[in-house]
């Protein structure tokens, strides 16, 4: 059974008519991700995934409950966490009290535990533990936004567009994190418009093109897929 | 040089008042981003329920001014959950339309209920301190000094609970990013609404001040300038920071007495908001007030 399962999802923008109906899922220690051009709708859909939009039909289940409803808020407790675009860390708090942001819903006593584990996973949190995030270079705001993330225990976590505005180097090295999230188990759905990245990482994937699926299967196979590669990969 | 000290003194004490109040506009501001503007009413009804207990029921003051803070609280969640909630997602001019009418409707309602004629308090005597300067002398009010005590212990509350508690760390991550604390799983609704019952609760404590200690007489409009000024205290200051609301507020009141003593009182008001103006042309972010960045 899958952990995420998205039936025939429909989101408006006002008038505009952003995503129509698509359908699509998640299994446990799976990467997926969804690609597609700018304003193809992909962050649109992890919006309404974790609450901060709502369909307008359709319906999602995660870990088998219905949470088209729920609100956003309400999603960290279930074990859904969206890691979002732009990064949206708290910039004037420092990098030890963003962490301890994510792991809100989480008891107390185990936030020692938690945080030992992303510090493990980015060590170079460990080094500016005490500093104010807005000083952080783009590199280390991504890695403190995914260890936000972490920080929750997610049986899900939503990467969306994780590599947007950084260096190539800096790209590999997220893009790495990500492989590394997944060899220890972790569950992830990416959203990504660096297409060849996402798809080498990723398991399957879905193609967007405004607000429609037009295409999924394994990963591999999408990454050596003619029209793919025409449409997304620059060739 | 006598008089230069009484003044210094009673503005500072007037002063820790404005910032007392100062502190609910610039906490309510930081984190629900709205100006509070029935802020100053619900001191209004603080005073009143303070009169109340004390004077027509006769209890002690260590009672009155936990009821006037409980009823602030209890006004101030009420006023949060009808009138601001339901326009979370509007513009702010509307919201701010919103205060403007809730701050008439309590002064109207107060009319309504006690009338428009203003009450007499005795003000709580706890004595003066005589200081003799030279051949000069002159006295300091004991309660004056308390509530500048009682305004130092309270910034220094509210900075421990917004840096080092988890309820605090919330706040603080609702006001620079709504959407990304939700995705925290931080319930916005309750932080607000629990900014809201601090702000109110802070503005019971300053109603009993007001008329308890100061003297000034009640009315269904009482709350409206000592608002203001504490308003122009939290841009003084830096609006959403909580020292900085101390500092102002401490400063407003200090130029309030100094040039009430030394230039004019009729000058007074209208010399404290041109500072306002000053402040706003030289450095609009007030004293202590961040810039706005943005890194992407």
């Amino acid at each position: 059974m899958s952990l995420l399962s998205v039936q025939d999802l429909h989101v408006f923008y006002g008038n505009i008519h952003a995503i129509k109906g698509i359908s699509f899922d998640v299994s446990e220690g799976e990467i997926v991700t969804l690609i597609g051009a700018n304003g193809a709708g992909k962050s649109t859909t992890l919006n309404t995934v974790c609450g901060l939009l709502h369909a307008r039909s359709g319906s999602i289940n995660f870990n088998g409950e219905d949470i088209t409803r729920l609100k956003a808020s309400s999603m960290t407790a279930r074990g859904m966490v969206l890691c979002p675009e732009g990064r949206r860390i708290f910039q004037q708090m420092t990098v030890r009290e963003n962490l301890e942001m994510g792991g809100f819903t989480r008891p107390k006593g185990e936030i020692a535990a938690s945080l030992e584990r992303v510090y493990k996973q980015f060590p170079r949190l460990k080094e500016r533990e005490k500093q104010v995030a807005g000083t952080l270079s783009g590199g280390e705001q991504q890695m403190l936004a995914m260890g936000r993330a972490l920080m929750s225990r997610p049986k899900l976590i939503m990467l969306d567009e994780p590599s947007m505005g950084l260096a190539p180097i800096l790209v590999e090295q997220i893009f790495e994190i990500i492989h590394s999230l997944h060899e220890n188990g972790s569950t992830i759905l990416l959203v990504e418009q660096n297409a060849q990245m996402a798809l080498s990482v990723a398991d399957r994937a879905y193609v967007l093109e405004t607000g429609r699926i037009t295409m999924t299967g394994p990963a591999e196979d999408l990454l050596h897929d003619d029209a793919v590669r025409k449409a997304y990969l620059g060739e | 040089m006598a008089q230069f000290l009484e003044a210094l003194i009673n503005g500072i004490s007037l002063g820790s008042l404005y910032a007392i109040i100062a502190l609910g506009y610039s906490m309510v501001y930081g984190i629900a981003k709205m100006l509070n503007f029935a802020h100053g009413d619900v001191i209004m009804v603080g005073g009143y329920i303070v009169f109340i207990v004390l004077n027509n029921m006769g209890m002690p003051a260590a009672l009155a001014i936990p009821a006037a803070m409980l009823v602030c609280v209890a006004l101030g969640i009420t006023i949060e959950g009808l009138a601001y909630r339901p326009l979370r997602q509007a513009t702010s001019l509307a919201v701010l339309i919103t205060a403007i009418g809730v701050s008439y409707f309590l002064q109207n309602a107060a009319q309504l209920i006690w009338g428009a004629n203003p009450r007499f308090f005795t003000i709580m005597n706890y004595g003066n301190i005589p200081v003799s300067l030279g051949k000069d002398q002159f006295n300091i009010s004991v309660g004056k000094l308390c509530s500048v005590g009682v305004s130092v212990v309270i910034m220094l509350g509210l900075s421990f609970f917004t840096g080092k508690t988890k309820m605090g760390k919330s706040m603080r991550a609702v006001s620079e990013d709504r959407g990304a604390a939700e995705l925290m799983g931080i319930n916005v609704n309750r932080t607000i609404a629990l900014t809201f019952a601090i702000g109110s609760a802070l503005a019971g404590v300053a109603g009993a001040m007001l008329v308890g200690v100061y003297g000034v007489q009640l009315s269904p409009t009482t709350g409206a300038m000592p608002g203001i000024k504490a308003f122009t205290a939290a841009v003084f200051g830096g609006i959403g920071s909580i020292p900085g609301a101390m500092i102002g507020g401490i400063l407003i009141g200090v130029i309030e007495i100094l040039v009430g003593t030394f230039i004019s009182t009729d000058l007074k008001d209208a010399l404290t908001f041109a500072v306002l103006i000053i402040m706003l042309v030289v450095k609009p972010t007030g004293l202590l007030g961040k810039p706005i960045r943005e890194k992407v």
